[in-house]
């Protein structure tokens, strides 16, 4: 194994790490501030995957379908939170997770619906195409090194919003006292929308910068979604640092796991069957880390603080 | 010499720089009501949660009836022999009273395991309980969900599961939390019949209460027990009238 | 017994679920019966998860593992039976039902057991997930097993045997099934109504105050979960054997949501909530299915209006509320 080679695989896994913070950060956010387990989160990035594909094939431009998959997921967000999310606050965890199912099924279909069953395709915009050479042999995608850069922005963004505005604070004291904000007159209803839309704008950013590199399909958000959850409860929920640290573990290991595990199992026995257990092992990496994690801290790594 | 039912030695909890129980002794004998009063924030709430073991002391022991529980979980020390009630009721809302009472007749018998006997149907359940409903004065209001219950009678199921625990020692947290002038002075009748049943660490704000139904008082102000004595001690005590009594003695 | 309303509703769906497969058999309309086959068992499935869900107030997010495995149980034994092959420790295959469903409450009460005692360490949302995770673990375990299938799930070539009876045909497994599920309902209302039902119930409902009388939450709990665990097993088993295939979906997360749909659109927490809410479900399915290929756009709007405006299910709008007494 060389080091270009394990090299390409961890910029890979921070690349995949920098996704799932995306719908991380917001799926974190929502619970943090809202107490809201959403499991439509995944459906915000297929509508910004599918937005961005669309537009972009409408009018060739891939920047315009970035700007389109932003506000079509935060429109998407902002509407179902005005509709549906607001009768839940006040309820139990089940009835959330079963009210947002519903949703995952309405959007899902709704897409199929519009779109058909085929899935759509997004090209790499001509700026971000190419390679850059890498230290052996290799090269990487410039594209896959912007979806970092991203990511490091949003991150960065994230930060100074939370961190040093109003809206932030307003965040930040919602995360830690959900009815004495309410108290002091902040419009806690309006709040929420504006979380809600955020938390799906980064969404449907992720569904979109993903879309080039993957196929745009009905239920492309599923397993993000699962993986998003993972990474929200290794990190601690309601905390964005938690969700970074999260992502990023979830995603170098899961990458990392997949190209080491198949290969540690060849010293133990012939390479077909470690390709089998190796790639099975892998994809339970994450839970098993998940679990061990828990085990120690049963609230995550960086569980904010609540009142 | 007479064994303490409850023994507390030296207990220390600290939560950062403060130090919340800061070294309490008592103890608590056969056949009598030990009072603890103190002002807010003396650190009630505290000592209560590591006697029954839902915080874990800094260092101390603990004993009931000479055995160390400290280690122990809130359930064991239940099952162990020490019975409490909640400053804030704390029942199961949509059973009945009697149901709420056949479950602490269940958890006393240890047979929360069995799977085929119907619960209404099982005299051994129903009986006992309905026995303690009677003693408490809820009979006729044994059928309603606890959470229709008004606030009075809820402080009185506490006490009826608390009795039916049969427990070696009781603690009663503020019994009468909220209580009327009436019902106050119906509780307090009541707990006066119990000490021979089992020792009561009483923990109370009103102290018409704690004068009439008190063998032994002791005063915690700041996590310390200041003084230890019996009404009349205290009543006296010069440093309980500074730190809590103030114009009532 | 008494009638009360309940117990009138909880009769009428007991008989109607008889009474459709009799009737279609007589007309020659077996996929009818089928149908009903299919709703027997999914009721049973989500009976079991109802006891941890309903009774014991346990999300359980991965109740689709335990169905899965149920549904391989069945699988393994009977292509080992098949093809002649032993399993472990020499021990044959079989294809005969009672010994399959044995092997299939075992494994599952195993499981439930180690993926339990280390989830009901958590609670509130990060249960939720843990189970989840647990599932997705053993998800992608049978996925990537290519003795029994992988990906493309495992065929069971024959209908596996009940002794007395020819399984094959759709009516007898019907019967099966249905006996199977009468017997289920009949052990929940038994646990429901005895010490640890009592123990579970108040572990619900507040656990300090079932920790303060001596009863340890966590081990009431385990038993819970492990208990509801084996019930949805023996529906997987049930269920492997109806289509004659395992499928891996049977693992899914989106499996796990249904048992938890099929428990709220019948009532959650009602004995039977769980048979009201299959049997709507699949009639969805059935009659939407027949109306348009979108049915699942419509089945989502009808599950959003079910959770937001009629909070007791089915029963809940047809017996009104539950006595507790």
């Amino acid at each position: 194994m060389t080091i270009s080679l394990a090299l390409e695989q961890l910029l890979n896994g921070i690349q995949l790490g920098v996704m799932l913070f995306l719908m991380s950060a917001g799926l974190t956010l929502i619970f943090g501030v809202m107490g809201l387990i959403n499991l439509a989160h995944g459906s915000l990035y297929m509508v910004g995957a599918f937005a961005c594909a669309a537009v972009a094939a409408l009018t060739g431009s891939f920047w315009l379908g970035l700007v389109a998959s932003l506000a079509c997921a935060a429109a998407a967000g902002a509407i179902v939170e005005l509709l549906v999310i607001r009768r839940l606050y006040d309820r139990d965890h089940l009835d959330q997770v079963l009210a947002t199912f519903a949703l995952i099924l309405i959007f899902s279909e709704g897409t199929r619906w519009l779109f058909g069953s085929f899935p759509l395709y997004l090209d790499i915009p001509p700026l971000l195409q190419g390679a850059v050479a890498l230290p052996g042999d290799a090269t990487y995608p410039v594209y896959r090194l912007a979806i970092i850069a991203v990511g490091a922005l949003v991150a960065l963004g994230l930060y100074l919003l939370i961190g040093k505005t109003r809206l932030g604070m307003r965040i930040r004291a919602g995360e830690s006292d959900r009815e004495m904000i309410g108290a002091l007159g902040v419009d806690i209803r309006t709040l929420y929308t504006l979380v809600f839309a955020l938390g799906s704008a980064l969404a449907g950013l992720a569904g979109a910068i993903v879309g080039p590199l993957q196929s745009v399909q009905v239920g492309m958000g599923e397993p993000v979604l699962i993986l998003a959850f993972v990474v929200i409860v290794i990190g601690g929920i309601g905390s964005i640092k938690g969700a970074l640290i999260g992502a990023l573990l979830v995603g170098i290991t899961d990458t990392l796991g997949r190209l080491l595990l198949p290969q540690l199992l060849t010293l133990f026995m012939d390479p077909s069957q470690a390709g089998m257990i190796g790639g099975a092992a892998a994809s339970m990496l994450i839970y098993v880390v998940m679990a061990v994690i828990l085990s120690v801290k049963p609230r995550g790594l960086f569980p904010p603080a609540h009142a | 010499m007479v064994e303490p039912v409850l023994q507390i030695d030296n207990l220390v909890k600290s939560f950062g720089a403060l130090r919340a129980t800061d070294g309490i002794t008592l103890d608590l004998m056969p056949g009598e009501i030990h009072a603890l009063i103190g002002p807010n924030g003396a650190g009630k709430s505290t000592l209560i949660h590591q006697i029954c073991g839902t915080l874990k002391q800094d260092s101390g022991t603990i004993r009931l009836a000479g055995e160390d529980i400290g280690a122990l979980s809130a359930a064991t020390r239940a099952r162990r022999g020490l019975g409490r009630t909640f400053q804030v009721s704390s029942l199961a809302p949509e059973f009945s009273a009697l149901r709420n009472v056949m479950l602490a007749v269940q958890a006393r018998q240890g047979s929360s395991f069995g799977f085929f006997r119907p619960v209404m149907r099982d005299r051994s359940l129903i009986d006992p309980a309905m026995a303690i409903l009677e003693r408490v004065g809820l009979s006729d209001r044994a059928r309603l969900p606890a959470a229709e219950l008004s606030h009075g009678e809820r402080r009185q199921l506490e006490i009826a599961m608390a009795l039916a625990l049969q427990s070696k020692a009781l603690l009663l947290d503020e019994p009468m939390a909220g209580m009327g002038p009436e019902g106050s002075k119906r509780l307090t009748g009541f707990l006066d019949t119990l000490r021979q049943e089992a020792p009561i660490l009483l923990v109370e704000h009103d102290m018409d209460a704690v004068f009439a139904l008190a063998d032994r008082i002791s005063v915690l102000v700041y996590g310390r027990i200041i003084a230890t004595g019996t009404v009349e001690d205290i009543r006296r005590d010069p440093a309980v009238r500074t730190a809590y009594l103030g114009d009532h003695a | 017994m008494v009638l009360t309303r309940e117990n009138a509703v909880n009769l009428t769906l007991a008989v109607l679920l008889l009474a459709v497969p009799l009737i279609a058999s007589a007309l020659g309309q077996p996929f009818y019966v089928t149908l009903a086959t299919r709703i027997a068992i999914l009721a049973l499935a989500a009976l079991g998860l109802n006891l941890a869900l309903g009774l014991g107030g346990m999300v359980s997010f991965g109740h689709a593992a335990f169905f899965g495995i149920g549904g391989y149980a069945a699988g393994i034994l009977a292509s080992h039976a098949l093809s002649g092959e032993p399993l472990l420790f020499d021990l044959p295959g079989t294809a005969q039902m009672p010994i399959i469903w044995l092997v299939a409450v075992i494994a599952a009460g195993l499981v439930a057991l180690a993926i339990g005692a280390l989830s009901l360490r958590t609670s509130g949302v990060y249960f939720i997930m843990i189970t989840l995770a647990f599932a997705q673990m053993v998800y992608y375990f049978a996925i990537s097993w290519p003795a029994y299938g992988g990906e493309d799930g495992l065929s069971i070539a024959v209908r596996n045997q009940f002794p007395g009876t020819n399984t094959m045909r759709p009516l007898n497994f019907f019967f099966v099934a249905y006996a199977v599920l009468l017997a289920g309902i009949g052990l929940f209302a038994l646990i429901r109504a005895s010490r640890f039902g009592a123990a579970l119930a108040a572990t619900r409902q507040n656990e300090i105050r079932v920790a303060a009388l001596g009863i340890d939450p966590y081990r009431i709990r385990l038993a819970g979960f492990v208990i509801s665990a084996m019930i949805t097993a023996l529906a997987g088993a049930l269920y492997a054997d109806l289509n004659r295939f395992v499928s891996p979906s049977m693992l899914a997360w989106h499996m796990s949501g249904e048992l938890i749909v099929l428990i709220i659109l019948g009532g959650t927490g009602r004995l039977f909530g769980p048979l009201a809410g299959a049997a709507l479900y699949v009639a969805f399915e059935f009659a939407l299915g027949g109306l348009t290929e979108r049915w699942q756009f419509f089945l989502g709007l009808i599950l959003l209006g079910v959770v937001l405006f009629a909070r007791g299910g089915l029963l809940g709008l047809l017996a009104g509320k539950t006595k507790h007494g």
